[in-house]
């Protein structure tokens, strides 16, 4: 809709009138406003599920504006201070307590870590609920699988900045990984670290990637993902195209203006998020040990290793996928395949649209066999998130194991079992109430 | 048409009365990160007062000491320099200190509690560069036969007197500022708290 | 779709639960003093006298002290012994080099150990509140001490004055062998004062924090009501 011819704006001869008039001959401000506000038609039958996009972008601007304000007293430095603690540390505390309302700003930022990931995984599943990802939306999803994969790299570099225990020994695990890789392994993770061990080179890196050349990245996928959404026009519940039905207008029947309705509804959605955001920063602001975890309390040791270390809760899933593969193929060894097994197990979501090749988009027309694979999905998905925090065990390996192959199953299969289930005929208009 | 009318009224209301709230925290947002970029209580504790002991500075004698990374001088005049103060009365922008640059408490002649002792935050009101001492009278450090004795500040020339006042068509618009300070006794000078 | 969403919500719930039975040795609940200015002010003088001799404080200074409801004279005359200004923070003279020197480890500075030390097990100062009262004499240790709950602890029993000297027996329960200058419950009583200091330190606007979230969802719960209010007024338009 985007692409629509709109009149350009006439002044009604007052003083702002006339002013954006002016802008308006120069600049595309009331194309923009039409285009993706007042005149982009969202589906009426938006349901819970569609909070969260709108819910994405705002903790973006969270964490951007929180950022902005923590680097003017963030140090990336490694050295140890007079009391012998790492600065970059001793920052994070000078933050939380010297700072007039730095502790507020610091807690909005780690929880908002953890918000962005819980908002993201329940927006990836609505499009999994009703196909969002289907013909023609295959680029908006793209576009989002590619903002997942930054969030998670700007998410892990962030991580490291606190310099705590979990920082450090997390960055160690994960920077090893590139070990795995045959010959250029070992080179290539001296290279990303520009040390031997995570070092005060280390640290002033991942703080580069995670305040200016991820952000950027960020910002623009973000950007590119709302175009491609307001070239086509939303999904909805019952996964028909609500452009197949217009009015004499060219308006689709099922259609309504995005701004005021669904302004009026986010902005109930975004009070409630607000709310549960509030609940934990001012009351639990450790999440129970997985938005803070407790170990990261103490300064970074390179000489002693925490007992127990779990990445943080967002990524938990996918490490338990690289911990399951424990065997030796082709004369590689099980740490280069949990490597490969956990990178496809992220960028595996990126085929989704090619892989389905059901009639039907949405889960209110699908069949049982469907119904199966993605409830199956779900509860490995969980299962492998809950092992990940755990230490390595017997059974914990085995079923890690099975919810790794049910993980790649329901990604796998689907050409297969996709096009043989029963569906349900969609409805010509989408279902209201 | 009235049923209408009613309706937009109460949406109306309801739009108005919702964005004054959600504005209203807005605003109350801002003051977090707003006063986030205050002084914090590492930069406050660094600026924190600093105590002066005098009992060793001879009449003519100038100390610089730091306070909230600023020079502050402390200066001992003596009766010779005191005297040419009134001499300067016609000659200086404000000679009456009638600018708030100094705790009312040294709105005098000589600017200072004691009549000797100046207390000046040593930064141009210009530009902020630190002027350098010329007390001896005369043209013999560099100034005019006239000189009776002060400040040069080397950036652009701006000349103070003995008092810290600003000569006449200078570029620094004011005098120099005498920071908050008191006596803890008669030898040992607060800077930066004027409060018991 | 409504089973659905149960099933993700008792699978978010699972992991909680799981961890909490994980615990490997049994914690004492730390009381709560949190609230109490006088147990803290408590603390604080214990503090000082016991453990900031080796262990700094370093992200803490004296003039926060002033909230536990002290007067910046009582500060400098009972608790500053190694600064004269109380904007300063709570250092050690001691040099971290040299501390590991003879420690063979640096004393950890314990500004934020109450906070470290939470694990599934319990909060940290439920681990405080059980290590300072479980050391025991063991002969087999270079410094003549043991405790239950840090094995091997490199610290000796600094508090073994109040305390008295606890020895293990046959049973695996630790038995008082020689009285202290407290009673037991007396030496409970101060080791909840000195945690309650601990976790005061570990986050000293945790109060304000929490009074701050009220005033917050109170004004989000209005903000809620009308922006209901006015989604519901707009939509009545949708059919």
């Amino acid at each position: 809709m985007a692409n629509t011819n709109f009149e350009k704006y006439k002044s009604d001869g007052s003083l702002a009138g006339n002013l954006l008039e002016w802008v308006d001959a120069r600049f595309p401000a009331t194309a923009m406003w039409r285009g993706h506000l007042s005149e982009y038609y969202a589906p009426k039958n938006f349901n819970f599920w569609y909070f969260f996009g709108s819910l994405a972008l705002l903790v973006l601007v969270i964490q951007i504006v929180t950022g902005i304000f923590l680097v003017m007293h963030y140090k990336p430095d490694a050295s140890l201070n007079a009391a012998g603690i790492p600065v970059a540390f001793a920052s994070v505390e000078y933050i939380m307590r010297d700072v007039p309302w730095g502790w507020l700003v610091r807690y909005m930022h780690s929880t908002g870590a953890s918000a962005f990931f819980i908002v993201v995984y329940l927006h990836m599943f609505r499009g999994l609920l009703y196909g969002s990802y289907r013909q023609p939306r295959e680029l908006i999803w793209v576009f989002g699988v590619l903002i997942f994969l930054m969030l998670m790299a700007e998410a892990f570099f962030g991580y490291l900045l606190p310099w705590g225990q979990m920082s450090f020994w997390g960055a160690q695990v994960i920077v090893n990984l590139f070990g795995a890789i045959p010959l250029i392994g070992e080179p290539l993770s001296i290279w990303v670290r520009g040390d031997f061990v995570i070092g005060d080179a280390t640290l002033n890196r991942f703080f580069s990637f995670h305040v200016i050349a991820i952000p950027l990245v960020l910002i623009g996928l973000v950007a590119a993902h709302i175009l491609a959404l307001h070239e086509v026009g939303s999904n909805n519940p019952d996964g028909v195209e609500i452009k197949k039905k217009k009015d004499e207008n060219g308006i689709p029947l099922d259609g309504i203006p995005f701004h005021p309705y669904y302004t009026v509804k986010d902005i109930v959605g975004v009070v409630v998020f607000l709310m549960a955001f509030s609940l934990v920063v001012f009351f639990a602001p450790e999440g129970g040990g997985y938005f803070l975890e407790y170990n990261n309390f103490y300064p970074a040791d390179p000489l002693k290793t925490p007992p127990h270390i779990a990445p943080v809760w967002y990524f938990t899933p996918y490490y338990s996928v690289l911990r399951a593969m424990v065997w030796n193929f082709f004369g590689l060894d099980a740490k280069f395949w949990g490597v490969v097994a956990m990178g496809a197990s992220v960028v595996i979501f990126a085929f989704l649209p090619w892989l389905d090749r059901s009639p039907v988009k949405s889960i209110r027309y699908r069949g049982p066999i469907y119904k199966s694979f993605l409830t199956a999905f779900i509860i490995s998905f969980f299962i492998l998130g809950y092992l990940g925090t755990q230490a390595p065990s017997y059974w914990g390996e085995k079923i890690s194991q099975v919810c790794t192959v049910i993980y790649f199953a329901f990604f796998l299969l689907m050409p297969w079992y996709s096009k043989i289930d029963k569906y349900k005929p969609e409805p010509e208009r989408v279902t209201w109430k | 048409m009235s049923n209408q009318e009613k309706v937009d009224c109460g949406r109306r209301r309801l739009v108005i009365a919702t964005a004054a709230v959600g504005g209203a925290g807005a605003l109350a947002v801002l003051v977090p990160f707003v006063s986030s970029m205050l002084p914090s209580e590492r930069a406050k504790a660094a600026g924190a007062p600093v105590e002066v002991d005098i009992s060793k500075l001879e009449p003519g004698q100038m100390v610089t000491v730091e306070w909230r990374g600023k020079p502050v001088w402390i200066i001992n005049r003596t009766q010779a320099m005191l005297d040419t103060l009134p001499q300067l009365n016609g000659d200086v922008a404000d000679p009456q200190s009638e600018r708030k640059m100094q705790p009312q408490y040294c709105k005098n002649e000589h600017r200072s509690i004691k009549p000797e002792i100046l207390v000046a935050v040593g930064i141009c009101t210009h530009l902020g560069c630190s002027p350098t001492s010329k007390f001896k009278p005369g043209a013999d450090e560099g100034m005019t036969a006239d000189w009776k004795g002060g400040f040069l500040c080397p950036c652009h020339g701006s000349t103070f007197d003995l008092a810290g006042r600003v000569f006449k068509n200078k570029p620094a618009p004011d005098n120099l500022e005498v920071p908050p300070h008191m006596y803890l006794s008669d030898t040992r000078i607060l800077i930066g708290e004027d409060k018991g | 779709m409504r089973n659905l969403k149960t099933l993700l919500a008792a699978l978010l719930l699972a992991p909680t639960l799981a961890l909490a039975a994980g615990a490997s040795i049994h914690l004492d609940k730390a009381p709560d003093v949190s609230g109490d200015k006088a147990a803290l002010q408590n603390g604080a003088k214990l503090f000082v006298n016991y453990c900031l001799n080796c262990h700094g404080a370093s992200q803490l200074r004296y003039n926060k002290l002033l909230e536990l409801g002290l007067t910046e004279q009582q500060v400098k005359d009972n608790l500053m012994f190694t600064s004269d200004k109380i904007g300063d923070q709570m250092l050690i003279s001691m040099r971290p080099a040299e501390a590991k020197k003879w420690f063979g480890a640096a004393p950890p500075d314990l500004t934020l150990i109450a906070r470290a030390r939470a694990s599934a097990a319990g909060s940290g100062a439920d681990w405080l509140y059980t290590y300072l009262r479980t050391f025991y004499r063991d002969d087999k240790r270079a410094t003549g001490w043991n405790n239950l709950a840090f094995e091997n602890v490199g610290m000796p029993h600094v508090l073994y004055e109040l305390q008295g000297e606890q020895v293990m027996g046959e049973d695996h329960k630790l038995k008082l062998a020689v009285p202290g200058k407290l009673s037991p419950a007396e030496y409970d009583k101060q080791v909840a004062d000195l945690v309650g200091f601990l976790v005061w330190m570990g986050e000293p606007q945790a109060g304000l924090r929490k009074q701050l979230g009220i005033a917050v969802l109170v004004f989000l719960s209005i903000l809620f009501v009308l922006s209901y209010a006015l989604k519901k007024e707009y939509w009545k338009d949708i059919h």
